[in-house]
């Protein structure tokens, strides 16, 4: 990796190195001094979120509550500091774990999101997690946009051993839907899980699209309990939260899949969007097999997060 | 904190520098603070940022700026031209193999739209190029990506060779080669499955089938939505395989696409495609220059210029001129107009290329499509005679046109009143495009 190409500036070659340490070296770097925490090292430390994504006001804020912190305790060295980033960072995911589904009562799961964030590698995901857990799980192909996504959902039903509702490519995802909820009952499914094609959230009329589906789960679901996930790419920036803006003012979001996180990424914008929008994470994709989705735990990402 | 574009948020930032007559340091590193606080939020590269924002300082606090006249704009200047040299001043156009097949090789993360971006390719290497494209599926990983591929080449138009999932990637791209030249096709483009930069396997499956298609151009698919980690994977993509230019994908979201500009400064390679939509045809060249005026807010005039020269019927434009200049211009024209401007695209991607119109400040796009279907529907329910004088339509004409038309009254009101600005708005264009530069301008020297 130390291969130098002609024509770049050197100085930010020396730069990138830097930004290719993972994160966690980065604070390492910083607090291993064991010196007292100055400017300097909280300014490092702003950066170091930045560059996971965290975006430029909630990085503020955060060290602005470590500062408050060192202020209180000026005892504090490196290791000190490092552990009370850790909290804050856990703090503001409210380090609880949650699963979503109940034992008792069925469920309807609605997946959204832009294009080519994982959506329908997660849903085969989830239907595996809980068919693993003993449920019926029912799969609506309601990506009836995408070329070949109603395919690519059937490979990984009959991977997940999950039964597939889908009408012909071009259809009305709506009443996939529709038919899939009317399916479910008939059949006693106790976990639905709904695909949709990828759609910017910038886009008027698909996202009035996911409002009439969101709309007909609503009514149709009756006693079942409902979760709508955003899915959210690792790799993805500060759009990532108008993502969720968007898509929480047009359907019911009630927690966020973060995929790709087995890549370099750290997805340090779902803090920005839990302090925003109050939307918790709720499963995190770690690679492309089966059980490569696991329940979020924040505990562990803020460990993950700063070593 | 709400979010706002970069432009605005430039915008900003320089009225308050265009307020004053002269900037001191303190106003350059103020106003240089939000540009460092816009770009990151662009998700741009800090790196990069931080690389930019001394330049930028360096030349504007270097007296270039105390001395000019008008020294806010003279920073915009700096800003942007920094901005386009981040970019690579120049849009890249395709080049062709001299010698027979030209091998183009995509290649990106998992979900970056490599399969999307390889039909819009190939279907404008067809158009605009003249060429006969082959694609060649070996996303061999992912379900039904071949399929997928299959159907994108098939909307396209494009032949497209696969020899299903079992083969090695590396093999089923080399059959491809053959297949082409077989059937005389003179451009192929490999769609490869998407991976992460850091898995070992995956890259030097890569790697291998470079050495044995020895493409032309491997170019790196980016989703314009990526933030920080892009330099990451730009530079892992670069060093381990070599790339040669990059297709940025899903431009036609609210990002601002700052990866980009960190892509560009971390690789030194250039933009070359920029995906703009969901259909096969939303696809441009990559101007650097275009993109730098729209992130500062400049508009870009060139591509709504470029799109309404590929959208308009030339025929059909002469004649409307013709009615400008002589004052006949009709309902007929008006609905005519509005079809043509339908036909350059969705039209808040038109919107946003109009200097000026501050998209954040018009919150969330709110023009409806159907808008412009009421209006056909308006237009349609009246006489030839009342379309082509509009003065005629009396209080008893419009709950005519409005019964006809299902609309209401209130509806036929604004559409005649919209119409009539329209009119004065094209007779005050018309009479400006008779001022002396009259047709292309000559070579005075000849």
């Amino acid at each position: 990796m130390q291969e130098r190409q002609p024509g770049l500036i050197p100085r930010f070659m020396e730069g990138l190195k830097k930004s290719r340490e993972d994160i966690r070296k980065k604070v390492d770097r910083v607090l291993s001094l064991a010196n007292k925490p100055d400017p300097e090292m909280l300014e490092e430390l702003e950066e170091a979120l930045i560059t996971a994504d965290v975006g430029v006001g909630t990085s503020l804020e955060i060290i602005e509550a470590l500062n408050e912190r060192i202020r209180q305790d000026r005892s504090l060295t490196g290791e000190g500091v490092r552990e009370e980033l850790k909290s804050i960072i856990r703090e503001m995911l409210d380090d609880e774990r949650t699963e979503a589904v109940p034992e008792d009562t069925a469920t309807v799961i609605l997946v959204v999101g832009v294009n080519g964030v994982g959506k329908t590698t997660s849903i085969g995901k989830l239907a595996a997690h809980y068919k693993h857990r003993g449920k019926k799980v029912l799969i609506a192909a309601a990506d009836t946009f995408r070329a070949a996504a109603i395919e690519q959902l059937e490979v990984w039903g009959q991977r997940a051993g999950a039964e597939i509702i889908k009408h012909s490519e071009g259809s009305d995802p709506a009443a996939v839907v529709f038919d899939a909820l009317g399916a479910a009952r008939a059949r006693n499914a106790e976990v639905v899980i709904c695909d949709t094609a990828g759609r910017l959230h910038n886009k008027k009329n698909l996202m009035e699209e996911l409002k009439k589906i969101q709309r007909i789960i609503n009514r149709e679901a009756g006693d079942c309990s409902r979760e709508t996930y955003l899915v959210l790419d690792a790799t993805t920036g500060q759009n990532a939260l108008v993502q969720a803006r968007m898509f929480k003012e047009i359907t019911d979001i009630t927690g966020i899949i973060l995929t790709k996180l087995d890549g370099t990424a750290k997805g340090g914008i779902v803090l920005a969007i839990k302090r925003e929008l109050d939307i918790p994470v709720k499963y995190v994709g770690l690679g492309e097999g089966m059980e490569d989705l696991q329940p979020f735990d924040g505990k562990a990402f803020a460990q993950a997060f700063l070593g | 904190m709400a979010f706002e574009g970069l432009t605005e948020k430039l915008q900003q930032t320089f009225k308050k520098l265009k307020g004053k007559g002269k900037l001191s340091e303190k106003d350059v590193k103020e106003g240089m603070r939000e540009v460092r606080l816009a770009l990151l939020e662009a998700d741009v590269n800090f790196l990069v940022v931080k690389d930019f924002i001394k330049k930028v300082t360096d030349r504007a606090v270097g007296g270039e700026v105390m001395e000019s006249l008008t020294p806010g704009q003279q920073v915009i200047k700096i800003v942007k031209e920094q901005l386009v040299e981040l970019m690579g001043s120049a849009p890249s156009r395709p080049v062709f193999s001299s010698s027979g097949v030209t091998k183009i090789m995509l290649v990106g993360l998992q979900g970056a739209g490599k399969t999307t971006a390889a039909a819009k390719m190939a279907k404008y290497f067809e158009k605009r190029s003249g060429k006969s494209p082959l694609l060649v599926a070996c996303d061999i990983y992912r379900p039904a990506a071949i399929k997928q591929l299959h159907v994108m080449g098939e909307k396209a138009g494009i032949p497209v060779f696969s020899m299903g999932d079992k083969g090695k990637p590396a093999d089923i791209a080399k059959a491809g080669l053959a297949e082409a030249k077989k059937n005389g096709r003179d451009v192929v483009i490999i769609d490869t499955a998407g991976r992460l930069h850091i898995d070992d396997t995956l890259m030097a499956e890569l790697k291998e089938m470079k050495e044995k298609v020895v493409p032309d151009q491997v170019l790196l698919v980016v989703d314009a939505m990526t933030g920080q980690d892009a330099v990451n994977v730009a530079q892992a993509f670069n060093s381990r395989i070599g790339i040669d230019g990059i297709f940025l994908t899903k431009l036609d979201g609210d990002s601002r696409g700052g990866a980009a500009i960190s892509v560009k400064a971390v690789t030194g390679k250039p933009v070359k495609f920029v995906g703009t939509g969901e259909k096969v045809e939303d696809i441009e060249l990559f101007h650097p220059d275009r993109m730098a005026s729209r992130i500062l807010g400049m508009g870009d005039v060139l591509t709504l210029i470029e799109k309404a020269e590929q959208s308009f019927d030339q025929k059909k434009a002469a004649e409307l001129t013709r009615k400008l200049k002589s004052q006949q211009f009709t309902l007929d024209d008006f609905l005519e107009q509005l079809r043509q401007v339908r036909n350059m695209g969705p039209i808040d991607q038109i919107m946003g290329m109009i200097p000026g119109i501050n998209k954040g400040k018009m919150g969330p796009m709110e023009i409806d499509e159907k808008e412009l279907a009421w209006v056909e529907a308006i237009i349609n329910s009246m006489t030839p005679a009342e379309r082509n004088n509009p003065s005629i339509i009396s209080g008893s004409r419009r709950k005519r046109i409005a019964a006809g038309s299902g609309t209401r009254i209130q509806q036929v009101n604004r559409l005649l009143k919209q119409f009539e600005q329209t009119r004065k708005l094209m007779r005050q264009f018309a009479e400006m495009g008779k001022g002396p530069k009259k047709g292309k301008p000559g070579f005075p020297f000849i």
